[in-house]
C-alpha cells in the first residue's frame, strides 16, 4: 500500500464541541498534502490527533498500514512521525544548535550510565549530532545563526528552526502547522521552496495552512474540512472550482 | 571559550578550592562549617538538576535527606548494620520510594507539583517525630561513627577530604550528565514539553529519572552527614530544611551546576555572618529570597555570566 | 458514643470554618493573579498578633480588632506592591519562592517587632461552654461560625451582585479581556490581596481565644487553608468553604479516633490523594491545553 496514512471514522469530541466528526482520508507517500479550511474547522486537532497529543473519542489512524490510535507523541515519533507546531514550541532555554540536536535524539546514545560517566561514545555522538544539526540549519536556510541562542532569533528563523528540528529526526511523515503564519511574502516564498526541498528529499509532507497561494503552488492533493467534517477534498484544480468550497470560504451567493 | 568557562576549568578550581581552603581553616568550627557547606552542595547540585535542567520543582526533598540520614541511623545504632551496608540499603531505599511516587507526583506541574512535594516532606518529616521508638521522637537519635572496614571515620579533617572528594564527583556527574543527549532532553522538557514529546523523548520518563537521581544524592549526603554529626533530629527532614535547598539552588543560579555550589556556600554562610544579630536571621533570610527573585531571577551565577558575556562583546 | 463525635465535629467545623477563610483567601488572590500566595498563613499570625498587642497597649478589643485587621490589610496591599506586581511574568518557581521569602520575612519580622512567645486573646462573650447534644461548643466557636458565615455570604453577594466583584472575577478569566473592557486589573490585583489579607486577619482574631497565637502559627494555617482550597477546587470560592470544613472535620475525626499524633499529616495525605486522583478538586474546572 503506498498510503503512508489512513484515518478512518476520526472523531473528537471536547465536552459539547465536536472538533472533529467522522473523518476519512488517506496520504499517499511521498505527496504534499493540505489541509484547508476556514477557522476552528479543526485543522489544528485533527494534527493533535494523528500526533498523539489528543486522544480521538472515536475511530482509528494507521501510519504505513500500522495502527498508531491513541499511542503518545514520542512513541509515534519513534515510527517516524515528526511535526512542527503552529505556536512554536521552541526550547528558548537552550540554544538554536541544541534545539536542532534534540531533534535527533531518537538516533542518539541515550544510555543514562554511559551519559553519567561521559563514554566516548557519547561524546563522539554529540560530536557528529552537531554537525549534522548545523548541517540542518543550513539546508533550513538558518545557517547565520547555528551559534545563536533560540531566544534572539526573529519569529521567520524560529519557524525554520522547528522545521529543522522536525528534520534532524529523519522522518518519513512531516507534519507542518501553519509553516507560513506570520510570515511577508518573501518568507513564505522561501518556505515553499523548503518544503518543496524536503519532499524531494522522500519525506511526506501535509500542512495545514491559510495561505491559499502556498497551498495551490506546493500541493499534490488537499483535504478541505468545515466544521470538523470533510467538506471536499482533490487536486488544487479541482478544489479551486468546488462550489461548497467556494461556498465555505465566501459565503454562499 | 576561555579555559576557565571549559569544562574541566570549572572542576580543576573547584578541586583547587577544596584542596587549598584548609590552609585558612583554623579551627574545627571553621571545617564544621566548610563540611556543611560541602553536604548542601551535594544535596543541591542534584536538586539543580531537577528544578533548574528539568523545570520541576521539589518543596520536600529534605525528606529523602532525612531518609537517608535516619535510614543509615536506624540500621547501625538499633540493627547494629555496618556503616557502608546501612549506607547502601538506605540510598536503595531512598531511590525505590523517589521511584514509586515519582510517576504520579510528576504529572502534575506548577503549583500543584510545589503541593505535592511540600506534601510528601512533611509527611516524611511527621512520621520521623512521632515514630519517637526508632527514631527517638523530636529529641533525636544518637549516630554510630562510620566504620570502613574496620577503620573508623573521626575527625573533622577526615570528613573534609571525604565530603570534598563526594561534592567534586557529584559535581562531575552532574556536568557530563547535561552535556549529553539525556542532558538536553532534560532541558527539552523544561522548555517546551510537547516539543520534546514530538522529538520521541518519553518526558515522564526523563522526569522520573531525574528526580529519583536528585533523591539518591540528597540520601546520600543524608546518609554520611548523620554519621558525620554523630546525632540526628527530625528537622533534618523538615519543611525549612526542604526550602533551604531550595534557596540555595534558586540564589546560586538554576541551571547552573556551580550556581548550585555558590548558592549553597552563600546561604550556608548567611547564620554565620549574622550571629549577634540573631534575631534579624530570618528577615534578612527572607529578603535576601525575595529579593533575588525579583531582581535576579535566573540567580547569581547565570546572571553574572550573562553581564560577562555581554561586557566582552 | 454519639456525644463524642458531636463534639469531634464541632471542634472540626470550627477549625474548619478558619480553613474555610484561609482557603477562600488563597482562591481570591489566584483568580486575581494566578499565584498561590504561601504567606497567606501570615496574614492570620498578623491579625492575631497585632491584636493581642494593642491589647497590650491598652486599646479596647472593639477598637483593637478593627486596627489589626486594616494593619494586616495595608501588609498585604504592600505584598502585592513590592513582591508580586515586580515580579509578575516570572516562572512559576520564581513566584513560589517569592511568596515563600516574604513568608519567612513576614515571620522574622513578627519575631523582631513582637515576640517568640504564645499569646492568648481573651474570648469575644466569656468562654463557659455550651450544652448541645451531650457535647459542649465554646461561645468562642459559634463567634467563628456566626463570622464565617456572613463573610461569605457578604463574599458571595459581592461577587454575584456588584459590578467590582463581577470585574474581578473577569480578570481572573481572562486578564486581557478584562483591561479592554476598561476594567482596571492592576487595582483588581491590588484589591484581591488587600481583601485576602483582610480575611486572613479576622480568621486569625477569631480563632485566636480558642487555639492561642504566636509568630509561628501562620505555616500550618497557610498549608492547611491552601490543602483546603485545593481540596474543594482551586478557584472556585463554594470549593473553598467546602474544601475547608471537609478538612477540618477530618482532622478533628483523625484526632479523636486514630491518632493525635498524626493528626497534622492528614491534610498532607489528603492533598496527595486529592491531587493524585482529583486534581481539580471537587469543585473545580476541567481544561485541556492548546498546542
Amino acid at each position: 500500500m503506498s498510503d503512508i496514512l489512513r484515518v478512518e471514522h476520526l472523531s473528537k469530541s471536547f465536552g459539547g464541541v465536536h472538533a472533529v466528526q467522522d473523518l476519512n482520508f488517506r496520504i499517499k507517500k511521498g505527496s504534499i498534502h493540505s489541509v484547508i479550511g476556514p477557522n476552528g474547522a479543526g485543522k489544528t486537532t485533527l494534527f493533535n490527533l494523528i500526533t498523539g497529543v489528543y486522544t480521538p473519542t472515536s475511530g482509528a489512524i494507521y501510519l504505513d498500514g500500522e495502527d498508531i490510535t491513541g499511542q503518545p507523541p514520542y512513541r509515534l515519533a519513534r515510527k517516524g512521525m515528526s511535526r512542527t507546531f503552529q505556536n512554536l514550541q521552541i526550547c528558548m532555554n537552550m540554544t538554536a544548535l541544541e534545539n536542532v540536536m534534540v531533534g535527533r535524539h531518537l538516533h542518539l546514545e541515550r544510555s543514562f550510565l554511559k551519559a553519567l560517566l561521559r563514554w566516548p561514545s557519547i561524546t563522539r555522538g554529540d560530536r557528529k549530532c552537531r554537525e549534522q544539526a548545523a548541517q540542518l540549519m543550513e539546508f533550513a536556510g538558518i545557517g547565520r545563526y547555528i551559534d545563536a541562542d533560540a531566544s534572539s532569533m526573529p519569529y521567520g528563523a524560529l519557524k525554520r528552526l522547528e522545521i529543522a528540528r522536525a528534520l534532524a529526526a529523519e522522518p518519513r511523515l512531516l507534519l507542518l502547522d501553519e509553516p507560513a503564519a506570520g510570515l511577508n511574502p518573501k518568507e513564505t516564498a522561501e518556505i515553499d521552496e523548503l518544503i518543496q526541498k524536503v519532499a524531494e528529499s522522500g519525506v511526506t509532507v501535509v500542512l495545514v495552512e491559510h495561505d491559499m497561494k502556498l497551498v495551490m503552488h506546493i500541493s499534490s492533493h488537499i483535504l478541505v474540512l468545515d466544521y470538523g467534517k470533510k467538506l471536499a477534498e482533490g487536486t488544487p484544480a479541482e478544489i479551486r472550482a468546488n462550489p461548497d468550497v467556494i461556498a465555505a470560504y465566501l459565503g454562499a451567493a | 571559550m576561555t579555559w576557565l568557562q571549559s569544562r574541566w576549568g570549572g572542576l580543576v578550581l573547584l578541586a583547587a578550592s577544596i584542596a587549598v581552603l584548609p590552609l585558612f581553616l583554623a579551627n574545627n568550627y571553621h571545617y564544621d562549617v566548610a563540611i556543611q557547606i560541602a553536604i548542601n552542595a551535594t544535596v543541591v547540585v542534584g536538586l539543580n538538576l531537577l528544578i533548574g535542567y528539568a523545570g520541576q520543582i521539589s518543596l520536600g526533598h529534605a525528606g529523602f535527606f532525612g531518609l537517608g540520614a535516619y535510614g543509615s541511623a536506624i540500621l547501625t545504632a538499633v540493627y547494629g548494620w555496618p556503616p557502608l551496608l546501612a549506607l547502601l540499603a538506605g540510598v536503595l531505599a531512598v531511590a525505590a520510594l523517589a521511584f514509586l511516587i515519582a510517576r504520579p507526583i510528576l504529572r502534575l506541574k506548577g503549583h500543584y507539583l510545589a503541593m505535592a512535594t511540600l506534601g510528601f516532606g512533611i509527611i516524611i518529616s511527621i512520621v520521623i517525630t512521632n515514630e519517637a521508638e526508632l527514631t527517638g521522637g523530636p529529641d533525636g537519635m544518637v549516630v554510630p561513627p562510620f566504620t570502613l572496614l574496620g577503620w573508623s571515620v573521626t575527625g573533622a579533617q577526615t570528613w573534609y577530604w571525604l565530603f570534598g572528594i563526594l561534592l567534586l564527583l557529584a559535581v562531575w556527574l552532574s556536568l557530563n550528565l547535561i552535556d549529553s543527549p539525556v542532558g538536553r532532553a532534560l532541558r527539552a522538557v523544561h522548555g517546551s514539553e510537547v516539543a520534546a514529546q514530538v522529538a520521541g523523548i518519553d518526558t515522564t520518563g526523563y522526569k522520573v529519572l531525574i528526580f529519583v537521581v536528585s533523591a539518591v544524592f540528597a540520601a546520600l549526603a543524608g546518609s554520611l552527614a548523620a554519621h558525620y554529626t554523630e546525632y540526628l533530629t527530625p528537622d533534618k527532614a523538615g519543611f525549612f530544611h526542604s526550602i533551604e535547598f531550595v534557596v540555595m539552588v534558586v540564589v546560586g543560579g538554576m541551571a547552573s551546576t556551580y550556581g548550585a555550589v555558590i548558592g549553597a556556600v552563600i546561604i550556608t554562610l548567611l547564620p554565620q555572618l549574622l550571629t549577634g544579630f540573631d534575631e534579624w536571621e530570618m528577615v534578612v533570610f527572607g529578603a535576601i529570597l525575595m529579593g533575588t527573585m525579583i531582581f535576579l531571577p535566573r540567580g547569581l551565577v547565570p546572571t553574572l555570566q550573562g553581564l560577562l558575556r555581554r561586557g566582552t562583546r | 458514643m454519639f456525644a463524642e463525635f458531636l463534639q469531634f465535629l464541632f471542634s472540626g467545623i470550627t477549625i474548619g470554618a478558619t480553613y474555610a477563610l484561609v482557603a477562600l483567601g488563597f482562591t481570591l488572590i489566584y483568580n486575581a493573579s494566578h499565584v498561590i500566595n504561601f504567606a497567606q498563613g501570615e496574614f492570620i499570625m498578623i491579625g492575631g498578633m497585632s491584636t493581642v498587642f494593642l491589647l497590650k497597649a491598652g486599646l479596647p478589643l472593639p477598637v483593637a480588632i478593627p486596627l489589626a485587621v486594616a494593619g494586616t490589610v495595608l501588609v498585604g496591599l504592600a505584598l502585592e506592591k513590592f513582591a508580586v506586581e515586580p515580579a509578575r511574568n516570572a516562572q512559576v518557581v520564581t513566584i513560589i519562592i517569592i511568596t515563600i521569602g516574604a513568608s519567612i520575612l513576614l515571620r522574622g519580622l513578627a519575631q523582631v517587632i513582637w515576640d517568640k512567645q504564645i499569646h492568648a486573646l481573651p474570648p469575644f462573650s466569656g468562654d463557659s461552654p455550651i450544652a448541645v447534644g451531650g457535647a459542649t461548643i465554646l461561645p468562642q466557636s459559634l463567634w467563628v461560625l456566626g463570622v464565617s458565615g456572613l463573610i461569605v455570604a457578604a463574599l458571595a453577594w459581592f461577587f454575584n451582585r456588584t459590578l467590582l466583584g463581577k470585574a474581578i472575577l473577569a480578570t481572573a478569566y481572562n486578564p486581557g479581556a478584562a483591561q479592554l473592557v476598561g476594567v482596571n486589573t492592576r487595582f483588581v490585583l491590588l484589591l484581591s490581596f488587600g481583601l485576602s489579607a483582610g480575611l486572613g486577619a479576622i480568621a486569625g482574631i477569631l480563632i485566636a481565644p480558642i487555639t492561642t497565637t504566636n509568630y509561628e502559627i501562620g505555616i500550618m494555617l497557610g498549608l492547611k487553608g491552601f490543602v483546603a482550597a485545593v481540596l474543594g477546587g482551586l478557584g472556585s470560592g463554594v470549593g473553598a468553604v467546602v474544601g475547608g470544613l471537609l478538612l477540618g472535620v477530618a482532622e478533628a475525626m483523625t484526632a479523636g479516633y486514630l491518632s493525635s499524633e498524626y493528626k497534622d499529616a492528614m491534610p498532607f495525605v489528603l492533598i496527595l490523594l486529592v491531587l493524585f486522583f482529583l486534581p481539580n478538586g471537587l469543585f473545580g474546572a476541567r481544561g485541556t491545553e492548546r498546542v
